[in-house]
């Protein structure tokens, strides 16, 4: 006690902060409100920014708990970080927004915490491609965003907008095109095999895939960039550079409003509908925060939310938002989409990857 | 001053910080490469630890063999090409007055702090058709049209001889600027031109560092990986490249960490050989 007299503090003001210290301790939840955080990884740059500005902020002023967001770079990439930090037992986010191939990958090595349905409200109200499961039936990702890949064009080179996929392959377009650099996030097997071959199921058998591969191969000279960074592709695009190619529909539409000369097409084969899941890395012990946040974004309300303000496409079923046809037009489209064997990434992933270099290098 | 052999082990003692810096920094890092080039790789997920050579055995086809000469042939000319600009250049430049030559020193290791990623986007604008140099060239009315001059072999050896340039300078400008300028005096005064006595006194006089040198931007630009992708078509790749590609993308440690090791060894080799050539034409001398 001696050195409290030296220090200037009465015994009083001792004694006080005790009982301060016991109330905090007798109601944990105050305490709980202030601590209770959550990192959640979604992709950089523009992702990120519309997050951080209409949705967070939202969460965090419904239920109290802070959110950290990290930017990821392309899912492929985070998902390598993430395992080597789990094998180390670190999270460097908590949850994160996954692609299906990387969840499926992920799953793979028992990356993911598995997931509680009974703690989701709206968890029946999902769409069926938004549920990620573990072969046992546990749930692996719950389906955060959806989004498209579609038949991009710069209006002051081409006036009239494409209809078809088969305008990648169009002669007439020679040097002109940026496509995506992976076989893994390109899904041009399938738009081949969509648009030429009657239907992704071409796929099933090594035949159909090396025929997709020879139809494909007719699209080299047409391809001025095979980009892996979107930021590479968006500013040739705007700028007319680049004056055709697959993008984001969600993006190029913000492009389009900023007033860039550029448009997104649903192609009469249907746009690439992929989609990102909420993933919780088992080095996380946020088990109980994870599942409010994503009870919390699998809301019809936030869903429409983030139709409007991210210009991403629901995972709920249409019936159960409030968007209007023309709000659910700009996101999402009524053709049939054209769906990724994300199967094929997993299990033939190396072969695949090995054809599509040797294709598009040599 | 004269050098006593080391005889007792405290005399070794002063290599102990540089041989635990390499081993912490090299040789462990370096070591996991090899172990984990030997792994198995699981398809779709990671790897689990084992002796494999499959990795290797995928690495030996006409295909990467086509990208490994590539990558060579093309960090072979960035070499030759830096050396054959910055050799003059720093001459030139140990000849100026002490204040030019700070001005130049500071400017190049200004572009030093330039990422790659910045080079390669600055040189991207530049060859564009849109917002490119060509537009220059259309308002002098040198050219009727704007051109692209991207992608394209031109692009990439651009994009890494300015990336590699400056460090060619710094590294020849401390041998440069020690050389006996006698050695010149005395050729001229036996009658060569600047030019003859530049060719024939200086180069040889300084053929170790020019040796060196290309050895050094060899070896940086064998790594480049970022301005193949963003200044080439997907034939311009280099293995760098498709290491990333294979780490990063397809999650598939083994085979990168394969490739890397052998272009790790096929470059020793090539510097080996050409010290070894080096070497013997100089005791031929």
């Amino acid at each position: 006690m001696k050195e409290l007299h030296k220090t200037g503090v009465s015994r009083r003001k001792v004694l006080a902060a005790g009982m301060a210290g016991v109330g905090m301790l007798a109601m944990p939840s105050i305490l709980r409100a202030q601590d209770r955080s959550l990192k959640v990884g979604v992709y950089g740059g523009y992702f990120k920014d519309s997050f951080d500005e209409n949705i967070f902020p939202e969460f965090t002023k419904a239920t109290g708990i802070a959110v950290e967001s990290v930017a990821e770079p392309t899912g492929e990439a985070w998902l390598v970080q993430l395992e080597q930090a789990a094998r180390a037992g670190q999270a460097p986010a908590d949850l994160s927004m996954m692609s299906q191939t990387t969840t499926l990958k992920g799953q793979e090595t028992e990356l993911w915490t598995p997931l509680d349905p009974a703690r989701i409200g709206n968890y029946d109200d999902l769409l069926e491609p938004f549920i990620a499961k573990y072969p046992d039936g546990l749930v692996a990702g719950i389906g955060a965003v959806a989004w498209y890949i579609t038949l991009v064009s710069n209006t002051d080179v081409y006036p009239e907008a494409p209809d078809s996929w088969a305008a990648l392959w169009d002669p007439a377009n020679e040097d002109k095109l940026g496509l995506l650099a992976l076989v893994s996030n390109s899904f041009l097997l399938e738009v081949t095999a969509k648009t030429f071959m009657g239907g992704t199921d071409a796929l099933d058998t090594e035949e159909g895939q090396l025929k997709a591969f020879e139809k494909l191969a007719e699209v080299k000279p047409n391809v001025r960039l095979w980009y892996r960074d979107e930021a590479q592709f968006e500013q040739a695009l705007k700028s007319g550079e680049i004056p055709m190619g697959q993008y984001y529909h969600d993006v190029t539409g913000l492009a389009a409003a900023d007033g860039f000369p550029v448009r997104s097409t649903f192609p009469k084969e249907g746009g690439i509908q992929d989609s990102g899941n909420w993933v919780l890395s088992r080095a996380s012990d946020k088990v109980e925060e994870a599942h409010i946040f994503i009870d919390y974004m699998s809301r019809p309300e936030i869903q429409s939310l983030m139709s409007r303000k991210v210009g991403t496409a629901p995972t709920l079923k249409r019936d159960k938002l409030d968007l209007t046809d023309k709000e659910f037009a700009a996101v999402s489209s009524e053709i049939d989409p054209i769906v990724p064997r994300y199967d094929l990434y997993t299990s033939k992933s190396d072969w695949l990857n090995q054809k599509w270099t040797e294709m598009i290098v040599g | 001053m004269r050098r006593e052999p080391p005889r007792t082990i405290a005399d070794y003692t002063p290599l102990a910080f540089p041989a635990i810096m390499l081993i912490i920094f090299f040789v462990v890092p370096f070591s996991t490469m090899i172990a984990v080039s030997f792994f198995r790789r699981q398809q779709g997920g990671f790897y689990t630890p084992d002796f494999v050579i499959d990795n290797y055995g995928r690495f030996l086809s006409a295909f990467f063999g086509g990208v490994l000469g590539f990558s060579l042939m093309l960090a072979i000319m960035v070499a030759v090409i830096c050396v054959a600009i910055a050799f003059p250049f720093t001459y030139l430049l140990t000849k100026t007055s002490r204040r030019v030559q700070i001005v130049w020193l500071v400017c190049l290791l200004s572009v030093l702090s330039l990422s790659e990623v910045i080079i390669g986007f600055a040189w991207s604008t530049l060859f564009s058709r849109t917002a490119g140099i060509t537009n220059l060239l259309v308002a002098a009315g040198l050219m009727s049209e704007p051109q692209a001059l991207l992608p394209g072999f031109g692009a990439v050896l651009t994009g890494m001889v300015y990336q590699a340039l400056p460090y060619t300078i710094l590294v020849l400008y401390p041998a440069l600027v020690r050389l006996d300028p006698t050695l010149l005096e005395a050729a001229r005064t036996l009658g060569a031109s600047p030019l003859r006595g530049f060719i024939n006194i200086i180069v040889p006089a300084l053929r170790n560092t020019i040796v060196a040198t290309l050895i050094m931007v060899f070896v940086f630009a064998l790594g480049s990986y970022l301005l193949p992708q963003i200044l080439g078509r997907p034939r311009h790749w280099t293995l760098s490249v498709l290491i990333t590609d294979q780490a990063i993308y397809q999650s598939n440690m083994p085979f990168a960490a394969a490739m890397a090791v052998f272009l790790v060894l096929i470059s020793l080799a090539l510097v080996g050989l050409t010290l070894l050539v080096g070497g013997r034409r100089e005791a031929t001398a």
